[in-house]
């Protein structure tokens, strides 16, 4: 297993990570070892084993139908790097054109 | 003289202010001068709530003189910084977070402070908990307070090595890996991975969804059960949390292991691992033999599997959970101009390199093409792993091991080799990706003189039986009279 720059820098873009030149050369190397490493498992039968994401037998847990306070606004917001009339404030998503 | 307050495990400490001996102002005191003392050499805190303990221990000696208990009525305790606390800054290690003050806390820590708990401050973590040794943080590397050359081992280096250099009575960490056995194991101290679904994750900073689990580094394991009765539950903000009952732990601990089955896995005694470790082991089962326990071999035998299938799943399950460090709603925010460029860049220089490549490898794993091949494919080896476990309790009580394959490395020997720092894991994400519980209990010291962990493993929600059986041991032994002291190394 050998991974490309190229297939890094998709990842990279897919995980929302701006990366130098030099972190993509590192994790193409680094990544590369571990995958190769988790290439062992493809020697395993699993044909007839059926996953396990969760390990609990509890299944489509229930909770009483009743409203309870949530977290206030202000409270919410007191992390927000930027925010305005009670909502968080972010770049506009769509071009002028759009609007 | 009498001992140093510092000195005290949580059950002498209650025993004291039950008595009138002492306050919980003086054992905070106590613990406050110890960690002016010692802090500058070993680096376990984040940040020190100094103030607000000593608020809350007056608060607890007034409750006390007033007639009042509860189970944890003036115990100085820390906490690991992925665990949210109202008002206090919780940073997980990253600079992403380095301003993060939670509006709200994590429901474990809730019920230490609804039991009287007094918070000396957060514990230094690996970044976002990914790592075995703290040299993850963004911040600084905590020492081994056994050899200040060495890691405390990771990710709750921080409250491992707060506990062993006496710093806190105890401290809570979280085990998605091995984070709190391991570095029970590297500081000589006691470190309880319950089972999933056993403690609440909420207002726990998410990992591994599937894997995490808040666990427990003390003294001795008396206080590591009172702790677990007080935190262990269902709680209605964790649709994971087990809503079956919390038994007293503490009623567990009855010194006898007559007629119980104790597993040893050949796996976990290959070659690899540190001779003094086995050796170490080995005298410790010898303990249990004698004391009336029945020693049986058994084999788990996907075990070589194991850590493959947890650099997919956790990594997988990280780059999910850590999108939400997107700087807009906390966090760093590089101020970019369009949103997706905000997005790169905050996530870019906000994330340190671990964390990082944790994401790549996460999100190479679901990408398409590959979810098959790498995410489905470890799940399924999961199942295989999980099945080792069960047929193995259905022979033994608990399973006997090693914590690691080797006792604390030196700062800087694994950094540059990620490979080489997953494999420190290696005995101890099993249990994780099987859900089930585990303790590292003090079984010696190798020729350097650090100190070696005895791994014991039981079903899920078995901690009455891993509790007990890790108590008779500690008992029959001395191991946990042996302190470090980390300024006499320094002088």
């Amino acid at each position: 297993m050998h991974l490309t720059i190229d297939e890094v820098r998709h990842v990279a873009e897919l995980a929302r990570l701006q990366l130098s030149e030099a972190e993509l050369t590192l994790y193409a190397g680094q990544l590369s070892a571990i995958l190769e490493y988790a290439a062992r498992l493809q020697q395993v039968d699993t044909s007839h084993v059926p996953p396990t994401p969760y390990v609990l037998p509890l299944t489509n847990v229930m909770a009483a139908d009743t409203p309870t306070p949530s977290l206030p606004n202000e409270a919410a917001l007191q992390n927000a790097p930027d925010q305005a009339d009670g909502f968080f404030r972010v770049r506009a998503v769509f071009e002028e054109s759009y609007a | 003289m009498r001992k140093a307050l510092y000195t005290l495990t949580i059950h002498e400490a209650l025993d004291g202010m039950s008595a009138g001996d002492f306050t919980a102002v003086d054992l905070t005191r106590s613990l406050l001068d110890r960690i002016a003392q010692v802090e500058p050499y070993v680096k376990a805190y984040l940040t020190l709530t100094a103030e607000l303990a000593l608020a809350q221990a007056e608060a607890a000696d007034a409750r006390r003189a007033a007639g009042e208990d509860a189970p944890l009525l003036g115990i100085p305790l820390a906490v690991k910084d992925v665990l949210c606390t109202q008002g206090v800054r919780t940073t997980c290690g990253s600079r992403i977070l380095e301003n993060f003050v939670p509006p709200y806390t994590a429901t474990a820590v809730q019920r230490l402070a609804d039991a009287g708990m007094v918070l000396l401050g957060k514990t230094n973590t690996d970044e976002f908990a990914m790592g075995s040794s703290t040299e993850n943080s963004g911040y600084f590397t905590t020492r081994n307070p056994w050899n200040l050359e060495r890691v405390p081992g990771g990710s709750s280096g921080g409250s491992g090595a707060a506990v062993a250099a006496q710093e806190a009575l105890a401290a809570l960490g979280t085990d998605t890996g091995g984070s709190v056995r391991l570095p029970a194991a590297y500081c000589g101290v006691v470190g309880l991975k319950p089972s999933y679904g056993r403690v609440s994750r909420y207002g726990l900073v998410a990992y591994g969804s599937s894997l995490d689990q808040v666990g427990v580094l003390a003294k001795d394991v008396r206080d590591a059960a009172l702790i677990l009765t007080v935190m262990a539950g269902h709680d209605p903000h964790d649709s994971t949390s087990m809503p079956t009952p919390v038994p007293d732990y503490q009623t567990a601990l009855t010194g006898d292991v007559r007629g119980l089955r104790v597993g040893l896995p050949d796996e976990y005694f290959i070659e690899g691992v540190q001779p003094e470790v086995k050796a170490a082991v080995h005298r410790a089962i010898d303990v249990l033999a004698k004391m009336g326990a029945e020693i049986v071999r058994i084999s788990l035998p996907n075990t070589d599997k194991a850590l493959p299938v947890y650099y997919l799943v956790a990594t997988a399950e990280a780059s999910a959970n850590l999108a939400r460090f997107d700087g807009v709603r906390y966090g760093y925010s590089a101020g970019a101009d369009s949103i997706l460029e905000n997005y790169r860049e905050s996530r870019g220089r906000g994330f340190g390199a671990e964390v990082k490549r944790r994401i790549m490898l996460g999100a190479y794993a679901l990408s398409a093409g590959y979810y098959d091949a790498y995410y489905l494919k470890a799940q399924q080896v999961r199942t295989l792993i999980k099945q080792d476990f069960e047929r193995a309790f259905t022979q033994v009580d608990v399973i006997a091991c090693p914590v690691a394959p080797t006792t604390a490395f030196r700062i800087g020997e694994k950094a540059d080799d990620p490979l080489a720092m997953y494999l420190s894991d290696v005995f101890t994400i099993t249990l994780n990706l099987a859900g089930m519980c585990g303790i590292s209990v003090p079984c010696g010291f190798d020729n350097a003189g650090l100190p070696i962990g005895l791994q014991i493993m039981g079903p899920h929600l078995g901690e009455e039986i891993v509790l007990r059986v890790a108590h008779a041991y500690e008992q029959a032994t001395t191991w946990r009279t042996h302190r470090a002291e980390p300024v006499a190394l320094e002088a």
